[in-house]
């Protein structure tokens, strides 16, 4: 084990990625420079010009030719700046990859990566902050992966990387700074996977990305015996894992930065209820942001936060609640 | 597809493609360049025999959704594609049954998909707005306007790509896993692709992207602006302001080039120009081609926003009946001529019959090739 940054971690694996396959390639704004969270920093130097592809403010042209490339059998890993941006890009990424393996009949994949990172990051208010995975995990034809660790970002790059379906890895903008043990060799996580971080028959607790960290912390000053999962993937998400654990605490939290309504947390309630019935569970709660763009000045933006005190309160609540 | 050289010629031959007898050198006799031109000639009626049986199973209900004729058109895709290679790739549009058929696609499996059947070129999953055959480098109609540049330049980046690291290992990887379905000959190392769009796309922000990408990257590109005057209900020019398509490409670096694209073998001639220029390292060229669309935006519509001797106009100037007449001036009977006609209305009234009496697909099909990872339960 190495401890490193995530950006570090993450910056790692796709340099071992591009140096065991000759077809991975990555394009994007700024790339030459390293990226603007250093995560591709150094990559130039070692890959040249025509792998790690500077290129210009054309985020529908960066997604579109990504997939250009992919169904011309190289494996680009396509980078977005920032979720935010993606939205320039959606007919490329929603109507296009997404749909062209099944659309076409199978005749060709978009194996390809599209990195996104995601979230609040030092005020960046309301256009430079969103979580918008619940747009995401809803288009079929994409997987999602979310990783809270620098462990993960490696891991699920890696996956993402060799995956013959597109991925879309949304990294959290909080954490390329937060160190973490990373293996010496990383393997690719498997998509779909949780990791349980913490064990508790009081409740189950699910989150991932950015408030990986900020869950086990509360879980932790909480002093209530969780089972904590970081589901890592969204889609596909394991559901398996989830389903077991609250069947046997009866008791179920979801935490995520993005909004609540229509937020992921919401697919995860309702399948848990699916899977366990009505009355399967004493007490559930989605705890997420209010329906309010993120604010740009530091104590609008930390009343929008979540953090572990938040987190302590749910559990609380979920913990003891009688039904 | 006509093609241009021997290693069209080698490929599989579906109907028109790649036929070794169709596919003469350009360099040649004054017969080969004869037998070229029958090609071509053949190919655009071809593609009309086509839409019109499309048009027919739109209107009968037989073809379920849309079709989107390019009669009167077919010019433009013939004496581009005329200029291709099987290893060259293609991104089409909505109004893409003539660039596919000029490419050398399947045409009766394109039939069978617009018919949403079982052995259709996409199962039956497209419909003729997503119609693809990768097999000879066409990547695909596009439902999106204009959706189909920024993937034509990526899909150049990617050739440009494998030829630098076309080492051992990465030839080896390329043989395992899941590989895309590829024209043969894909590893070419002077292999380009070809993007056609309408007039109306480039008003649209990846029309933008495109051209200062392909210029940016030098990337070998044919872009082939098909400007029939109209975008759907709308005359084109009564939402477009400046110089057009031609001056917004050179904007951005990219050398443009006007055609009539009603006279096939002026096409065939700029289009030989421009992806020589390309094959040589040029990077990418623009054609404006102008054209008129005969039918309505789609099979259904009546063009009631136009006047009606436009249209006249623009059906006395038909680019078979031009280049029929070009060749019979160097002496083709009209009777071979009439044969040639003959044959494509009849292969493609068979087609329509094959279409109609072929499978439904089994509905299961319906969540397959979703994804791998996370497929539907
Ligand atoms: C982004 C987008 N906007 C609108 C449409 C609806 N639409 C389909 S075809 C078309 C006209 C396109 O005109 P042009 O590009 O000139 O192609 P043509 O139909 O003339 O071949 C429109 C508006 C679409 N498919 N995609
Ligand atoms: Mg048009």
């Amino acid at each position: 084990m190495t401890r490193m940054s995530f950006a570090e971690a993450a910056r790692t694996a796709l340099a071992e990625e591009m140096r065991r396959d000759p077809l991975v390639w990555a394009l994007g704004e700024d790339l030459a420079q390293g990226g603007i969270f250093g995560q591709y920093k150094g990559l130039a130097e070692e890959f040249g010009p025509d792998r790690i592809v500077s290129t210009p403010i054309s985020e529908s042209a960066i997604m579109g030719a990504g997939l250009g490339a992919a169904l011309c059998g190289t494996r680009p890993v396509i980078e977005m700046r920032i979720a935010d941006f993606t939205l320039c890009a959606m007919d490329e990424l929603v109507s296009q990859i997404a749909k062209v393996r099944y659309m076409f009949g199978g005749q060709g994949r978009a194996a390809l990566v599209v990195r996104m990172p995601q979230g609040m990051w030092r005020n960046s208010a309301a256009q430079h902050s969103q979580c918008l995975e619940a747009w995401l995990t809803h288009i079929p034809g994409l997987v999602v992966a979310a990783p809270g660790t620098p462990a993960d970002a490696a891991g699920l790059l890696k996956a993402a990387i060799r995956s013959d379906d597109p991925v879309v890895l949304m990294e959290p903008k909080n954490l390329w700074t937060a160190e973490g043990e990373v293996p010496e060799a990383v393997e690719p996580v498997a998509l779909g996977v949780a990791r349980q971080v913490a064990q508790g028959d009081a409740a189950t607790v699910v989150t991932w990305s950015a408030c990986v960290p900020v869950v086990e912390q509360g879980a932790r000053d909480s002093g209530v015996a969780c089972d904590v999962f970081d589901l890592r993937s969204l889609w596909p998400w394991d559901e398996a894992a989830v389903i077991a654990s609250a069947r046997r605490t009866g008791r179920l939290l979801v935490v995520h930065e993005a909004v609540t309504v229509s937020g992921f947390g919401a697919e995860v309630v309702a399948r848990v209820v699916e899977a366990l019935g009505p009355g399967g569970l004493r007490a559930v709660e989605r705890l997420g942001a209010p329906r309010a763009p993120v604010p740009f000045s530091p104590p609008l933006e930390d009343a929008m936060r979540m953090t572990p005190a938040r987190v302590v309160q749910a559990i609380r609540r979920v913990a003891s609640a009688r039904h | 597809m006509v093609g241009s050289d021997d290693r069209s010629a080698q490929a599989a031959a579906p109907p028109g493609g790649g036929d070794p007898s169709r596919s003469p050198h350009r360099q040649g006799s004054a017969s080969n360049e004869t037998a070229r031109r029958l090609a071509m000639l053949r190919d655009m009626a071809r593609i009309r025999a086509f839409e019109h049986e499309a048009v027919a199973a739109m209107r009968s209900g037989q073809a379920p959704g849309v079709v989107h004729p390019s009669i009167g058109q077919e010019g433009v895709a013939v004496g581009v594609c005329a200029n291709l290679r099987r290893a060259d790739r293609i991104t089409s549009t909505h109004r893409g049954h003539g660039h596919a058929i000029a490419k050398g696609a399947d045409a009766r499996a394109m039939m069978l998909e617009l018919h949403g059947r079982a052995g259709g070129s996409c199962g039956g999953k497209g419909g003729s707005m997503h119609i693809a055959d990768f097999a000879v480098g066409m990547l695909g109609a596009n439902g999106v306007v204009g959706a189909g540049i920024p993937i034509a330049c990526g899909a150049a980046q990617a050739i440009r790509l494998r030829r630098a690291v076309r080492s051992a290992e990465a030839a080896a990887r390329l043989a395992g896993g899941q590989r895309n379905r590829e024209p043969a000959g894909a590893e070419e190392d002077d292999a380009i692709v070809a993007c056609f769009f309408g007039d109306g796309a480039v008003n649209r922000g990846p029309f933008l992207e495109g051209m200062n990408w392909a210029a940016l990257y030098r990337l070998p590109v044919l872009f082939v602006c098909e400007d029939n005057g109209f975008a759907a209900f709308t005359r084109n020019s009564a939402v477009t302001a400046g110089g057009g398509p031609a001056v917004r490409a050179e904007a951005c670096g990219v050398p443009a080039i006007a055609v009539d694209g009603e006279d096939a073998l002026a096409v065939d001639a700029v289009a030989a120009e421009l992806v020589a220029r390309i094959r040589g390292g040029a990077g990418p060229q623009f054609l404006h081609a102008r054209c008129y669309r005969w039918e309505g935006h789609t099979g259904t519509d009546a063009a009631a926003y136009r006047p009606a001797e436009e249209a006249a106009a623009a059906r006395d100037r038909d680019c078979i009946r031009r280049l029929a007449a070009a060749l019979a001036t160097a002496g083709v009977a009209a009777e071979e001529i009439a044969a040639i006609e003959a044959e494509a209305a009849e292969e493609m009234a068979s087609h329509r019959a094959a279409a109609m009496a072929a499978p439904w697909p089994d509905p299961g099909a319906a969540f397959s090739d979703v994804q791998d990872a996370g497929a539907p339960a």
